[in-house]
């Protein structure tokens, strides 16, 4: 394993080990802190319920939140779930129209989807070629029973950034809920809630170096507003979402969500320096086109498309790097990216693409190993490409005919 | 010295072992499951382990039966919830008074949508009436979901048998196990029941790991929405640490089962002996003949359960009054309600849970430490003479 370069960061991150170490003092009797924070009559839910309440506020830290507008879920699926079902249906008689982006995540369209077959009506708009939102499509798509618009913050395969305040400030003006996943963009892309106008944001730990299976949602106050739980139970987060409160996963939320807070400056300059060495290091390559707009980006993100090397031989071939094609929770399928697609792109130059996404562990060493190997795979698998050749014979592969077997 | 946790059906401690199992998946295999690269495909195989554990806990059929979800009231919600999808023209749900909130909850919220709430009844023992509930499955019920045991007096129900009755009438049968798993031996193969609730934390595993176990074959519609893991039936990227932590703690719950129900089951019953003995007016609740060997529940007549709460704290004892979700209401909780305790007993009740770390050291501490605090309290309560209740004739019913 440690022959292999993880440069897929934005599939999950390792927890950070300041933050793993913290996290394990809630789990064992040592500490006395294993307790549940719903325990009222004894010291150790006590405890528990104290550490509770300060990873809050280290999450609505980075984002200049209210600690009581932070709610705890088990991921930023579940988070979006939430967000979206629970206000559509606790908004459902002033309106029965969302919209979203075709390049949402999974969670988002897939509950979309499922609202549809409850009767609900969902437009989804596609992005610009740059993969950035339209403001004046956007604001055309909302209509008087539109009640809520789910726009990303950070695209999870290109990394663009959405303008969340441009967007809010239309959806606002037009009386419309705001929801942002905001899974890959928490602590890379500095968040003001008092200046945004969103009124609902996913967050995931583990995509920020905390653990997997920990999240929370951002639900504003004022305004205010209001969701039905998918979760009923014990009245947990003031019965927005119940089930026993995960301490050491929380803990380990809070403390991942303050180091990004205190690190992000530094930590993002020194992430654009490895993501444009790995930029400058591919470019000089035939064929390559980089997926997405470069400027409205997330520094630790590059999704390049191969042109005429095919996308499973690629990712086979680059076997000593951990990239990915598409978002980990699509790669097992073997389609193009949707996403990519969706920004025009053709099913070749979609199946080509890689993902690279670097992080806080990544050092110049394996940057420079990786740009090593991409231009020997690709010479590779070039060289083995019938397309490859006829493009430098010169023939128009657009026009060819190709005859049926 | 060291604090005395006696509130095992509340939340457990993780054992050192089971941390030392998940430490690697936080910073070394943190691959991403769904990932194709050897990061995940390494963290894939993990996992699968741990379902294997899992099922062989609960005497599942087969591993794919088991669904990773993040705690016992997912399970819950998502069991209840799928029925309800799966059979639209079923507007009937059959469960019990005494369940915990996480299904009591969630059927008010149903109960106002338009279904129909069957609450079964039950007798001050906590026992079931199997005619009341014969009578009442029929094809208008989408589903029946009972707890296996109660989590405040350890009563167990013949959720075996009731799962057969449902099955002949062509009903779901779901049952919230979080208090029985690891502390008695499952054979879920050899059973009729279609979906179980299990949550990591009350078998000394993690918090924010739950399973539900989905029998092959039986209708379901997901909760979660948004990713193929969980063969499409919960979406979320997994919890890795949790699910290997949930997998060695199951493991270990096999193996210590003869213990809780020998060493475990003799502490608490030294316990409730002890207690009883020294102190009058006092009597355990629930089915002392038929629940959880961990649990003891004892209503204290004329005196607050959480005033006796707070004075064992202070002596370093870590007990409970009811459920942890309803902990700190002044009410008597809905179990003592529904088993028609008197008022005066209701109010006094204390939940004491051990777990297979308790010592007989700890429990003789107790049993010396809870006399004087009774005393102590009664002392300083109206219905309380010198030596008794000061009117026998006191008998307040419920508000």
């Amino acid at each position: 394993m440690s022959k292999t370069i993880y440069l897929d960061y934005s599939a999950t991150t390792p927890v950070d080990p300041r933050v793993a170490e913290k996290m394990c003092r809630y789990l064992t009797a040592e500490y006395g802190l294993f307790g549940n924070p719903a325990s009222r009559s004894h010291s150790f839910g006590w405890a528990a319920e104290e550490a509770v309440e300060e990873a809050r506020q280290q999450v609505a830290a980075l984002i200049n939140a209210d600690p009581k507008e932070i709610v705890w879920t088990s991921g930023a699926t579940e988070s979006d779930n939430l967000a979206i079902k629970g206000a559509a249906h606790f908004y459902a008689k002033k309106g029965k129209h969302l919209i979203t982006l075709t390049t949402e995540h999974k969670a988002v369209l897939d509950t979309c989807r499922q609202l549809e077959r409850d009767g609900f009506e969902v437009t989804y708009l596609d992005p610009r070629p740059d993969g950035l939102v339209d403001l004046d499509r956007l604001a055309a798509a909302i209509r008087p029973d539109t009640i809520l618009v789910s726009i990303m913050h950070v695209n999870n395969e290109i990394g663009v950034i959405q303008d969340i305040d441009a967007i809010g400030q239309l959806t606002r003006s037009k009386g419309v809920l705001f929801h942002v996943d905001a899974a890959q963009s928490a602590g890379k892309v500095p968040i003001d809630v008092t200046t945004s106008q969103v009124d609902l944001m996913s967050f995931s730990a583990h995509k920020c170096y905390g653990p997997k299976g920990m999240g929370a949602l951002y639900v504003r106050r004022k305004p205010r507003v209001r969701l039905e739980a998918q979760m009923h139970g014990g009245g947990h987060e003031r019965g927005l979402r119940s089930g026993t409160l995960p301490v050491h996963q929380i803990v380990g939320m809070g403390e991942a969500f303050r180091l990004a807070r205190e690190e992000m400056a530094s930590e993002n300059e020194r992430v654009r320096s490895l993501r444009d060495r790995l930029l400058a290091g591919v470019s000089g390559i035939e064929e390559v086109y980089i997926n997405g707009d470069m400027e409205r980006r997330v520094p630790h993100n590059l999704n390049v498309s191969f042109n005429f090397v095919e996308g499973e031989s690629l990712m086979m071939a680059l076997k000593e790097l951990a990239v990915s094609s598409g978002s980990a929770c699509t790669s097992a399928s073997l389609e193009p990216s949707y996403v990519l697609r969706a920004l025009g792109r053709s099913d070749e130059l979609a199946h080509s693409s890689i993902r690279f996404t670097i992080g806080r562990f990544t050092t110049e060493t394996e940057v420079d190993r990786a740009i090593e190997l991409i231009h020997e795979k690709i010479a590779k698998l070039r060289e083995l490409s019938p397309l490859w050749e006829m493009f430098k014979e010169g023939i128009d592969l657009d026009n060819v005919k190709w005859a049926a077997h | 010295m060291d604090p005395i946790y006696l509130d095992n059906n509340a939340t457990t401690r993780v054992d050192d072992a089971v941390v030392a199992a998940m430490l690697p998946f936080f910073t070394e295999q943190y691959g991403n499951p769904s990932s194709m690269h050897a990061f995940g495909e390494k963290v894939g195989r993990a996992l699968k382990n741990a379902r294997r554990q899992v099922q062989t806990l609960l005497g599942a059929e087969h591993d794919s039966e088991v669904i990773f979800t993040s705690c016992g009231t997912e399970s819950n919600s998502t069991a209840i919830l799928s029925a309800l999808r799966a059979y639209p023209d079923r507007r009937e749900i059959i469960t019990t008074t005494v369940e915990h909130p996480a299904v009591l909850t969630l059927c008010e919220h149903l109960e106002k949508e338009g279904y129909t709430i069957h609450r079964l009844k039950v007798d001050n023992k906590g026992r079931l009436n199997l005619d009341e509930y014969r009578a009442l499955l029929s094809p208008q019920v989408a589903i029946v979901s009972v707890m296996w045991a109660n989590n405040e007096t350890g009563t167990l129900f013949p959720v075996e048998e009731m799962a057969e009755l449902a099955n002949a009438a062509g009903v779901q049968f779901h049952t919230d196990a979080v208090q029985v798993v690891g502390k008695i031996p499952l054979d879920l193969k050899n059973s009729k029941i279609d979906m179980l609730s299990l949550s990591g934390h009350k078998l000394h595993s993690p918090k924010g790991i739950g399973v539900l176990y989905l029998r092959r074959n039986t209708r379901f519609r997901p909760l979660l929405r948004g990713g193929h893991q969980e063969r499409g039936r919960r979406a979320g990227t997994e919890n890795v640490a949790g699910i290997i932590g949930l997998g060695v703690a199951a493991e270990q719950a096999m193996a210590a089962m003869e213990h809780e129900q020998t060493v475990v089951r003799d502490l608490r019953d030294r316990l409730e002996q002890g207690i009883l003995a020294q102190v009058p007016n006092a009597f355990p609740t629930g089915d002392p003949s038929n629940r959880l060997p961990n649990t003891s529940n004892i209503a204290f007549e004329f005196i607050e359960g959480e005033a006796i709460l707070l004075l064992l704290n202070k002596v370093g004892i870590a007990a409970s009054s009811g459920s942890a979700c309803t902990s700190g209401s002044l009410e008597p909780s809905h179990v003592m309600r529904a088993m028609d305790i008197p008022y005066t007993a209701a109010h006094g009740t204390v939940r004491f849970s051990l777990s297979r770390y308790t010592t007989a050291e700890e429990i003789e501490r107790v049993i010396e430490a809870v006399p004087p605090v009774v005393e102590q309290l009664r002392k300083l309560s109206p219905y309380w003479g010198t030596k008794g209740p000061a009117s026998e004739s006191f008998a307040p019913t419920y508000a």
